[in-house]
């Protein structure tokens, strides 16, 4: 007895089945580009969310909880407990190891967007990605006063260009009922998407923050004019939070105690990829549900082959009757059956996997530019093939099922053509 | 290979002995025939109306049923007693099977379907020699041009042309015994007779054994010998048998 070349015939019979099998296949396309787009935008996601900020080694900020330190100083999400003052930032920021620290002052915004009271050296310190720089795409940093930066979105929104004048309002909603209109800012810079909150930032100096508050933190601005601002020591006394660059990343752990056992003020000091992958247990349940969904689609796809060879069963008892009467013995039929379901599904899964490769070489430009959002693994690796390998797997064990009942039927049938 | 049963002469091409054959453990007997033999060469016409168990007769000569007693053997092979692979290996190697119609399998051309055989035994194969050419050389001796018809979808085809190419694939590798099933029902007369012409031929040609089974008397003529299933079948003469 040869060993039949069981594959060839199912290809045949696959193709004598034409339009039937291209829909198949089709149907098996569409879900694996769903599930593997959702897989890919996923871990994109979450190595963007991941890396929204690196490079810097400690935030400090008052001691609440690392969760929400990261939150209100890092994603602009509700406000920090208190406040920290400028002695201990410049404490903490003469220590040995520091290489550099960023101050952070919050608490204003403009249309919505958060205002961010820093210095220039955000601009320089401020990592994100695989260590991305901030780029400017107009203009550059702040240099005068009253100078503002801008974060893409912002820009893009609400349609600022160079040159502009905007005014802050005191508080974070937006709408507020303070302005701090005597002191409008002009745009002298905006900055390249990132896929971080930088984009939905307003960057103003430390100087300025404590200018626009001179008459008392909830006027309406100061009647001062710029020219007598300039001249004035505008030296903040107490900023949000400040980021800290270590020469070496090994301090880290120790300044962390440190500033946690910090005597004159109850301060705390995070890593930020330790608190991100914190927060990212929180915020990934939704993740895990989107991958649960595309997962379920995938099922339903090698269901529509399952279908798609039962309905075609007992119109194929006749086929299946003379391959048994020319000495085919039932499990080539049993054979047949499930190579057709493990072929369907492999084409399916082949086709869906180059079309998503295909929408991402396409789309990764736009992703990139609008959201910010830069895709990991643009080409397929040893994860595809296995997933094309389970959903072929997935099937074959699927059309047990269907040959089972070929099997049946044709040891009952014997060569006698029901039809 | 033990064919020690038949020394000198070639054993029957059927040998059927006591058989008794139900569908259901307990049901009714289907087969009921004390003894019936084909021998080797021999054409003979079978003729059996529908329900009188012919295709369940021939479906436990070809080995794909077994009886409930009694023992079938094809070709020197004790068929009712060997294991199922056994005996879908005997079949795919000695047996031709022609059916009513809708013989082949619609998603392989013409000359794919005559070699069909050969792809499940290598002895049939082997019989063959060069199956290809052996396959285009029985479709001309059936009156269908290789050069026409070898890649000609079935569905291409008429009943008549199907029927010949069904005939060529039972015929392909010279077995010893070939089973035709109603082959001629679904033609008019003319193309009838030409076919039933040309399968006679060719089994003479190749030495092969035919058991013809119709319900059609008027064809009984052509063959070495007739028998009528029900006077052999105590089953089918009770009227009931499926």
């Amino acid at each position: 007895m040869t060993r039949f070349p069981i594959l060839a015939l199912a290809l045949r019979s696959i193709a004598n089945r034409r339009a039937t099998a291209i829909l198949t296949v089709l149907t098996v396309a569409i879900t694996m580009t769903l599930f593997l787009g959702v897989e890919k935008v996923r871990h994109g996601a979450r190595a963007s969310f991941e890396n929204t900020i690196t490079g810097t080694d400690l935030i400090v900020g008052a001691r609440s909880s690392p969760v929400n330190l990261l939150l209100y100083s890092i994603f602009h999400i509700g406000d920090a407990t208190n406040n920290i003052t400028w002695e201990t930032y410049e404490a903490v920021a003469g220590a040995p190891n520091v290489a550099w620290t960023v101050p952070i002052s919050l608490g204003d915004s403009h249309a919505g967007y958060r205002v961010v009271g820093t210095d220039n050296r955000f601009f320089e310190h401020y990592r994100h990605g695989d260590r991305r720089n901030l780029a400017f795409t107009e203009g550059g940093a702040l240099g005068d006063l009253f100078d503002t930066v801008l974060g893409a979105a912002v820009a893009r929104d609400l349609g600022y260009e160079l040159g502009e004048e905007i005014i802050v309002a005191h508080g974070t909603g937006r709408v507020s009922f303070v302005e701090h209109d005597n002191n409008p800012f002009e745009i002298v810079g905006i900055l390249a998407p990132t896929g971080t909150p930088v984009d939905r930032s307003v960057f103003v100096s430390l100087e300025a923050i404590e200018a626009i508050h001179l008459e008392g933190p909830t006027g309406a601005g100061t009647n001062l004019s710029a020219t007598e601002l300039r001249q004035m020591d505008l030296q903040p006394d107490q900023i949000t939070a400040f980021l800290v660059g270590l020469t070496s990343p090994t301090a880290a752990l120790r300044l962390q105690r440190q500033v946690n056992t910090y005597p004159e003020e109850a301060l705390q000091g995070i890593i930020p990829g330790v608190a991100l992958a914190q927060l990212w247990q929180v915020v990934g349940a939704a993740e895990r549900t989107l991958a649960a969904v595309a997962a379920f689609v995938v099922l339903t796809g090698l269901i529509c082959i399952l279908t798609a060879i039962l309905t075609s069963l007992n119109e194929r008892r006749r086929e299946m009757a003379i391959l048994r009467a020319l000495g085919a013995r039932p499990h080539h039929i049993f054979a047949l059956l499930v190579s057709e379901a493990a072929l369907l599904a492999f084409f399916g899964a082949v086709l869906g996997t180059a079309l998503t490769y295909g929408a991402l070489l396409a789309g990764a430009p736009i992703l990139e530019q609008r959201f910010g959002i830069f895709l990991i693994g643009m080409t397929p690796g040893l994860y595809d093939l296995a997933l094309i390998g389970a959903v072929t797997l997935a099937a074959a064990v699927l059309g047990l099922f269907p040959a089972w009942r070929a099997f049946r039927n044709s040891l009952a049938d014997g060569m006698t053509i029901r039809v | 290979m033990k064919q020690d049963n038949a020394p000198g002469a070639a054993a029957p091409a059927i040998a059927i002995d006591q058989v008794r054959f139900a569908y259901r453990r307990g049901g009714p007997d289907v087969i009921a025939i004390d003894g019936f033999r084909l021998e080797a060469g021999e054409r003979v016409f079978l003729k059996g109306a529908s329900g009188s168990g012919k295709s369940t007769l021939l479906a436990l000569i070809a080995g794909i049923l077994t009886p409930r007693e009694g023992s079938v053997s094809v070709l020197g092979k004790p068929m009712s007693s060997m294991p199922s692979a056994k005996r879908d290996a005997h079949r795919a190697a000695r047996m031709g099977v022609i059916f009513q119609m809708f013989n082949l399998l619609p998603y392989m051309p013409a000359g794919d379907n005559v070699l069909l055989p050969c792809r499940f035994s290598s002895e049939r194969r082997k019989a063959a020699g060069d199956a290809p050419k052996e396959a285009r050389r029985l479709l001309e001796r059936l009156q269908l041009d290789p050069e026409t018809y070898w890649n000609a979808k079935p569905t291409e085809l008429s009943v008549g042309q199907q029927q010949r190419v069904a005939a060529a694939r039972a015929l392909i590798g010279r077995p010893g015994l070939v089973l035709a099933d109603e082959p001629t029902s679904a033609l008019d007369a003319d193309v009838r007779d030409a076919f039933l012409s040309l399968l006679l031929e060719e089994c003479e040609a190749s030495g092969a054994a035919l058991l013809f089974v119709s319900h059609d008397g008027a064809l009984a003529s052509r063959f070495d010998r007739a028998v009528d299933l029900s006077s052999i079948n105590a089953a089918a003469k009770t009227g009931e048998a499926a």
